[in-house]
């Protein structure tokens, strides 16, 4: 609906990474971190990447981001080439990293502000949404005075109303209590499915990846690449008791075993380096 | 109001203590005025002399007014300059803290001879004396700017100057606050420096006339009304970072 030209042909594929390889060099050392990722996201289509801790997966985000430049491959957006271009995505951080100063809805326009969106237009449309998102008693709060789910809400909301159709959800649950998780994963779930933009979700957790995804991808220890691509086959709109359903259970185990492998395989790479 | 009584009370208790004390033992020792004057002799010293005094008073606060704002103005904008000039700023810094190792009282006889007597190096002195502490404190701040927040920022895609704007600067409003305090209360001495070496007005000047002529109970009187000048313009300032700041930052701080 916005500044995005879609071409007819590939209108339906939002993310298209290519072959995306990235070393950094630091004085004599080089440490690769990603060898030849190839990654797509479907327009509406809600992927995850599920990977061992520190394989590189916010690397890749800072790539997608045009924070940093891939030493091979490509990003496509869209069917427009953004590698090394900024402000073509929408960001959801690990920690809300809510501005303090700001109110909520102050907060919430953060995104379209830099985007030059007129206050007033941006102010009334984030009303809608906190109105919507339920909490729209806070909108002249300041964020401390929230709980960490609802700062991660009015974070999440910040991501939603940014006029950059890809969303980039780094983590954004991980800061939680286990509560406040699942519940902050159930409302995820619901305002995604009303408004199915296309969403790229970075995650240590199994279960989650598995309940709010369409596509898996399982990225292996360092240097990171896709080892494993799952289609998650449960309908939508979902509930969340599909996590007692004994496909859910068995999908869940098979990608349990394969990550506790590569975790294994990492830190025996990082005794061998340790050694060296 | 209660909290408000129960935090003012003990202070002031103990002021009017030490006010007793200090008149007690002037006139048991039988001291003379010219040596140790008593707090009832410098009031009713400040009360007999009010028009002159008011007068004196006024002339000093507005250098001050002037010369801390100056000194604020100059501290900001050298902040600004060395926040996004690496190079300057560490040519600079070096310099700057140096600056403030030169005793005013000896450079302010300089200023007088290169400038002459009118403001300019009276406000030279003042700036001199507040610029640094506002220059630090908010280049502290700008350097300190939370990593997830920058992070977040330059992940949306935003300019150099949209993070400057949005999100480095008014999360260096706090230090920035801090150091304008200090210059607010540096700024009242500044200007008693200045009118020392050279003035025909102020309460600077009035110490000086008076020192000559041993009127301690007057030097007394300058030196209460130069407190509460200070007191003042600090408290001002305090209100208006409690309007600026009107989140709380320490709850920020908290959670760290």
């Amino acid at each position: 609906m916005h500044n995005h030209p879609r071409s007819p042909v590939s209108a339906s594929l939002a993310l298209d990474i290519q072959d995306i390889s990235k070393t950094f060099k630091q004085k004599k050392q080089h440490l690769q971190v990603l060898d030849a990722i190839s990654l797509q996201v479907h327009t509406g289509e809600f992927v995850s990447i599920v990977g061992p801790s520190g394989s590189g997966k916010s690397t890749l985000f800072h790539i997608i981001g045009g924070l940093t430049a891939p030493d091979h491959g490509s990003i496509r957006l869209h069917d427009q080439d953004i590698t090394g271009q900024k402000g073509h995505i929408s960001y959801v951080p690990q920690q809300p990293a809510l501005f303090p100063w700001r109110t909520i809805e102050d907060n919430v326009i953060l995104a379209l502000e830099v985007a030059g969106v007129p206050l007033k237009e941006a102010r009334q449309e984030a009303a809608q949404w906190l109105e919507r998102a339920g909490l729209a008693d806070f909108r002249q709060a300041y964020p401390q005075t929230l709980s960490g789910g609802m700062q991660q809400r009015v974070a999440f909301l910040r991501g939603l109303i940014s006029r950059q159709e890809l969303m980039l959800l780094d983590e954004p649950f991980s800061a939680l209590d286990a509560f406040t998780r699942s519940d902050m994963q159930r409302w995820l779930l619901d305002i995604w499915e009303e408004n199915r933009r296309s969403v790229l979700f970075i995650t240590h957790n199994i279960e989650e990846a598995l309940l709010l995804s369409d596509t898996i991808y399982l990225f292996s220890s360092r240097p990171a690449r896709p080892i494993h691509q799952l289609h998650v086959p449960f309908s939508r709109p979902r509930s969340e008791d599909i996590i007692e359903d004994p496909e859910f259970r068995k999908l869940k185990k098979q990608l349990s075993h394969l990550m506790r492998e590569e975790q294994q395989k990492g830190m025996d790479f990082g005794r061998l380096e340790g050694n060296l | 109001m209660k909290i408000w009584f129960r935090n003012v009370w003990p202070p002031l208790v103990a002021v009017l203590f030490f006010l007793t004390l200090w008149q007690v033992a002037v006139q048991l020792l039988h001291l003379d005025t010219w040596f140790l004057p008593g707090p009832l002799d410098i009031g009713h010293e400040a009360l007999t002399n009010q028009e002159n005094l008011i007068t004196q008073s006024l002339a000093t606060l507005q250098l001050t007014l002037v010369g801390l704002l100056i000194g604020i103005a100059v501290g900001l904008s050298i902040a600004l300059i060395l926040h996004f000039s690496p190079l300057l700023k560490s040519a600079l810094y070096p310099l700057m803290i140096l600056s403030q190792n030169i005793p005013t009282i000896a450079l302010a006889p300089l200023l007088l001879v290169w400038f002459g007597y009118g403001l300019l190096p009276k406000y030279i002195v003042i700036t001199l004396v507040c610029f640094f502490p506002v220059a630090v404190s908010a280049m502290d701040g700008l350097t300190r700017t939370d990593p997830m927040m920058r992070n977040y920022m330059q992940m949306i895609g935003a300019s150099r100057g949209q993070i400057f704007r949005k999100l480095e600067f008014p999360h260096a409003l706090p230090a920035i606050m801090s150091g304008v305090k200090i210059a607010a209360t540096y700024s009242v001495m500044g200007a008693i420096i200045a009118e020392w070496i050279g003035a025909d007005k102020g309460i600077g000047y009035y110490m000086m006339m008076q020192r000559s002529s041993f009127r301690t109970d007057r030097i007394f009187v300058a030196i209460m009304i130069i407190v509460l000048m200070s007191l003042t313009l600090f408290t001002i300032v305090v209100l208006i970072e409690k309007w600026l700041v009107r989140y709380q930052p320490q709850a920020q701080a908290d959670q760290k």
